[in-house]
């Protein structure tokens, strides 16, 4: 099978339909195919994409001059094609994705927020990023809306956010939220039960909004970078280096070799981090303190020799526009390998001790069950879609250095519940690990070993997509830049978008009490999703 | 069970020998923040952690110093649930405007006297999101800052270090 050996089918299919593909271009957003299509016809190409089986993975929007550009991304064996179209900027009115997509509806909504696209079919009308900062009617994105907006004195409480009702006898509900009682980010929690069991759970995110599409725009390639690096704390490489991409793909520049391999062992490294973290804080959500205290172990030793080698503990702005800030001698080589032994013994003695623990398979297994259905309905990547049967993993489509060269197999099962979230990221810490290796011999094979940094070109009105598989899943990022080189436009979609919302449906049916440990088997990023 | 055990036996105890041996700095101030928690908390120091707008990394540094390596409670020093049961409120981020009320009531629910660290960069400064139409910047902006710690995000050592230098500086309740 060759790349984009069906998108003959899907353009075919859409002359069936009549929807006229103004142009075409496989350059402008290289890997991806960029269509240019009329906004009557939204609805049609989504449809079509629909009856193909094609996956839905985002939305962003960009004003320019008095339009607002409207791109969003569709995925097919790990191609990516990016439909786009432009709405008259005054009352920008489209139809919706979601019907089709039910992922979408938040993304959309965000649009209707920070930029006032009114999407006519959307199911739910409701604001979502929009608490009380700013006033219905003003949308921070449009070019028109101030950095520093016209916020109230003090900003209230968004307390009359609609919430449906529910009534019946003995019929409750549990707001909790947005202060946690645990060190965790904030967001609001709305439960309906009748007894122990979840009936209904709203979710209500959007509380860590810090404006980051905003504040993006007129920044130098370097000061995106570090921006973008602080998404989402637990995911800075990813997230950087998923800007960089998209930085250095809008400039026309490929990193050299070397710093995508010292990238990919980052962003390893990152992954390894966080799944051993999240491990040990399944377990302990049901109370195996042990595992814990043993996952938070390993993790600190982890990151300490993050901070040796990249002089940051979560290895924070090391990625840079052009390459990477650091490089890696033989001894340091050398000292990876031990450690990637010493950490495979260790963590194979530790999950074999949570393969065989009785009280721990009575919490995990048929808990927080998603269904391969819905999963594949909401999009979700990473682990969390992997549990579900869905083989999204970017390291495997042969998008992006290193993993051009590296073969593996993505762990995958369809049994759905916590515990088999659980057993894919123990798969995933072994099977980086083996990555990792094989990447160190990659760089101990190269001749050059100087070069790791190449000077960003400036390349005024250039655009670049990034897609990046980070330890959550699939980031999507888009870069557009101005007149002047610096950044016109930026949008990163965090895996947590698609995650998120599957968390509502992994509750329904389980008791209050598993709500923790079916979170945090999800372990969505609120501030990537609230950005 | 046995392999529990053994493997509790073969890890042994990981808490650093006061903290950092290469630091007696540390050692020192950890032996006085004890002598102030105890005299003064009675034994002990209740936090209370708050993240009004964090991009979650310092949360992470926060969850390492209750971890194996750091055990800040042995020093005294507990992270609580309610903002009732705490002495000290730890912000971390900037403050989201969309967390502002939050914060404060949070901070007003606290019983008295009551101290604020602001953590981090962004909770000191703003850090990388400053002041915005979504961002009020500083913690010190929304509610009275006791101390800042800075750092992005602040290390478990060093957090460890401005809590120390909070009771250093505390005038006896
Ligand atoms: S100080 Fe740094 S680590 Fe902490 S919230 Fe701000 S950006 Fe994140």
């Amino acid at each position: 099978m060759s790349r984009f050996d069906w998108l003959s089918g899907y353009l075919a299919e859409l002359e069936d339909e009549h929807v006229i593909v103004h142009s075409g271009s496989a350059q402008t957003l290289a890997p991806a195919h960029l269509l240019i299509i009329d906004p009557e016809d939204w609805g049609k190409a989504a449809s079509v994409a629909k009856n193909m089986d094609l996956r839905w993975s985002g939305i962003w929007a960009d004003e320019q001059d008095s339009d607002i550009v409207l791109s969003a991304v569709l995925v097919n064996q790990g191609d990516y094609v990016v439909l786009r179209t432009a709405l008259l900027g005054e009352q920008p009115e489209i139809a919706s994705h979601t019907p089709l997509y039910p992922g979408a509806d938040r993304m959309e909504r965000h649009l209707a927020d920070m930029f006032g696209v009114t999407f006519t079919d959307h199911p739910d009308t409701r604001r979502w990023i929009r608490h009380q900062a700013w006033q219905e009617g003003e949308h921070p994105l449009r070019a028109g809306f101030p950095v520093q907006g016209n916020p109230p004195e003090r900003t209230p409480a968004d307390a009359d956010y609609p919430s449906p009702p529910i009534q019946g006898s003995g019929v409750y509900e549990i707001p909790v939220g947005p202060v946690h009682a645990g060190i965790i980010e904030p967001g609001h929690f709305r439960f309906q039960a009748a007894g122990e069991p979840i009936l209904r759970l709203e979710e209500r995110l959007g509380y860590v909004h810090k404006g980051i599409e905003k504040i993006a725009v007129g920044r130098d390639a370097a000061g995106l970078a570090r921006l973008a690096g602080r998404i989402s704390g637990d995911s800075t490489v990813a997230h950087t280096w998923a800007a960089c991409q998209a930085l250095e793909r809008a400039s026309g520049i490929r990193p050299p070799e070397r710093a995508s391999i010292i990238r990919g062992l980052l962003s390893e490294r990152e992954r390894i981090a966080n799944h051993i973290g999240d491990i040990g804080a399944i377990c302990n959500d049901v109370g195996f303190a042990f595992a814990q205290m043993q996952c938070q172990a390993l993790r600190e030793q982890w990151q300490r020799r993050s901070g040796e080698l990249s002089g940051h503990r979560l290895m924070m702005d090391v990625v840079v526009p052009g390459g990477v800030m650091i490089n890696l001698d033989d001894a340091a080589i050398a000292t990876l390998r031990e450690d990637h032994a010493r950490l495979r013994e260790q963590a194979r003695s530790l999950f074999d001790i949570l393969d065989d623990q009785p009280s721990l398979e009575d919490r995990l297994l048929s808990t927080g069950y998603l269904s391969p259905e819905t999963a594949r309905a909401l999009g979700a990547s990473g682990y969390v879609g992997k549990a579900s049967g869905q083989a999204i993993d970017l390291r495997t489509d042969g998008l992006y250095a290193p993993y051009t060269r590296l073969r593996f197999n993505i762990a995958l099962s369809e049994s759905g519940d916590v515990a088999t979230r659980m057993g894919i990221r123990q798969e995933e810490v072994f099977s980086s690990l083996n990555l990792m290796d094989e990447m160190l011999k990659m760089l101990e094979q190269q001749t050059d070993r100087t070069d790791i940094y190449i000077e960003l070109p400036s390349r005024p009105g250039g655009e670049g997509l990034g897609l990046i598989d980070g330890w959550r899943g699939e980031i999507v990022s888009y870069v557009r830049l101005d007149d002047e080189g610096r950044v016109a436009r930026f949008f990163a979609r965090d895996p947590s978008w698609f995650t998120w919302p599957a968390l509502e449906r992994i509750v329904l049916g389980n008791i209050v009490p598993d709500f923790p440990v079916c979170n945090k088997s999800v372990n969505g990023s609120y501030s990537g999703h609230d950005l | 069970m046995m392999r529990i055990l053994n493997r509790i036996y073969r890890t042994g105890t990981l808490t650093e020998q006061g903290l950092d041996l290469r630091d007696p700095e540390i050692e020192a101030l950890g032996r006085e923040l004890k002598t102030h928690i105890d005299a003064r908390f009675d034994g002990s120091l209740a936090i209370r952690e708050v993240d009004a707008g964090s991009c979650n990394a310092c949360e992470l540094e926060i969850h390492a110093v209750n971890g194996p390596y750091y055990d800040i409670e042995r020093f005294g020093v507990h992270f609580v649930a309610s903002p009732r049961h705490a002495d000290v409120l730890l912000v971390t981020g900037p403050v989201s405007r969309h967390m502002e009320t939050a914060l404060r009531r949070t901070w007003q629910a606290m019983g008295k006297p009551r101290f604020v660290i602001a953590s981090g960069d962004c909770a000191c400064s703003g850090g990388e999101f400053g002041v915005s139409y979504a961002s009020c910047g500083a913690v010190r902006n929304v509610i009275p800052v006791d101390l800042q710690i800075p750092g992005c995000p602040p290390s478990p050592i060093e957090l460890m270090k401005g809590i120390l230098a909070l009771m250093q500086g505390t005038n006896a309740p």
